[in-house]
């Protein structure tokens, strides 16, 4: 798994690309409470993720749920088929703040 | 499947075994295919619950060679089977579940024993996948707090927690009422459809292999019968997996020789 952090207006983007499994999903979990950690809406962009596990989307939920904590805004981007039945299977589809792109969610925070 | 030109994620070759002097198993061959599920069934004293030994790696077979994903488990080494069984998901009959831990902790057991990941992150993990079963909220309870259709879809998440390529499901509906057994099957499928495992379950009812086979494969004394679709095994010609379909008892051809020499001599270890 590779990760990138950039930022887009008030945004930070933490984008994964390849598999996110129990290897490397710390490292992402990591990425991304840093990134809350320094009170910055946080958007996680999926487009590049090829596979993700259970301690992947952990780690979402514990982004999620410390955004919330803080006030901050959280989201994924660009989930594929493969991850959204991954996340369906608990439900968390419902859970999320999911679009396919950066600009879909800019839409929609207006 | 779509994928034949992919290794097959379980290949037994001539497999044979015996209890004492008694051959339980009497040259199996079987493939299962990546991502399909695969219903061992047969009745009491078939081989089927042998055979899933077996599979897991509980037993050494007499002869013939069992490979889980590439790897022979009857000639590798314990640090191949340790590894191998990251990839590997039980969820035995009874459930095995240690009855002095929580449900949650239960859950937990193979990421503590597999992985060095942070207690938070596994906490979520276990709540996710007890989320999957429909135990959400039931973390903090006891094993013998639950009900027996709860401890099968307990076990069923402490056996999928790693996400193993293969999940073994041993007599899933055994003891459940329809309802619950439904679910379960329901719940089967759809943990196929998105971690794409390949599964084997054992089982004798057939509601629930006709149900949630992608192949069948029939054990009878120790032999297969035959393995192919639903719509295969349900049109065999073969008279004891029409016995085993239509719940007709079976018609004993008794060796004289042998009876007597079990009644009176015993069976010789």
């Amino acid at each position: 798994m590779d990760y990138r952090v950039s930022k887009s207006g008030d945004y930070t983007i933490v984008e994964l690309a390849g598999d996110v499994d129990l290897s490397c999903s710390p490292d992402a979990r990591k990425a991304i409470l840093r990134c809350l950690e320094r009170s910055e809406h946080t958007l996680v962009d999926m487009s590049g993720v090829t596979y993700i596990d259970s301690s992947g989307v952990a780690s979402l939920v514990e982004g999620y749920q410390t955004a919330k904590k803080k006030s901050l805004r959280f989201g994924l981007l660009g989930v594929s088929e493969a991850a959204m039945s991954v996340l369906q299977l608990a439900r968390l589809d419902k859970v999320f703040p999911i679009h396919a792109t950066l600009q879909q969610r800019l839409d929609a925070d207006v | 499947m779509s994928d034949a030109n992919v290794k097959p994620a379980i290949e037994v070759a001539d497999l044979v075994t015996h209890y004492g002097t008694r051959k339980i198993l009497d040259g199996i061959n079987l493939e299962v295919r990546n991502g399909e599920i695969m219903i061992i069934m047969g009745g009491s004293g078939s081989g089927k619950s042998t055979l899933l030994r077996h599979l897991l790696g509980l037993h050494r077979p007499t002869s013939g060679s069992i490979k889980l994903l590439s790897t022979d488990i009857t000639t590798a080494t314990s640090a191949q089977m340790h590894e191998l069984r990251k990839s590997m998901g039980v969820a035995f009959q009874g459930g095995a579940l240690l009855s002095s831990m929580t449900v949650g902790e239960n859950v937990q057991l193979p990421l503590r024993e597999h992985t060095k990941l942070d207690e938070e992150l596994m906490t979520i993990m276990a709540r996710l996948k007890l989320e999957v079963v429909n135990l959400g909220g039931f973390e903090h309870l006891r094993p013998a707090q639950l009900s027996g259709g709860m401890i099968k879809r307990a076990a069923l998440a402490r056996a999928i927690i790693m996400e193993p390529k293969l999940l073994f499901f041993d007599e899933p509906s055994a003891g459940l009422d329809p309802v619950a057994a439904a679910e379960l099957d329901e719940l089967i499928l759809r943990l196929r459809a998105s971690l794409k495992m390949t599964i084997v379950v054992v089982t004798h009812e057939l509601d629930s292999a006709f149900k949630i086979a992608d192949r069948i494969t029939v054990l009878d004394h120790g032999r297969i019968l035959i393995t192919g679709t639903v719509d295969e095994v349900r049109s065999s010609p073969i008279e004891r997996v029409q016995n085993l379909l239509n719940r007709r008892p079976r018609d004993e051809t008794i060796d004289a020789d042998e009876y007597l020499s079990r009644l009176t001599e015993g069976v010789v270890d």
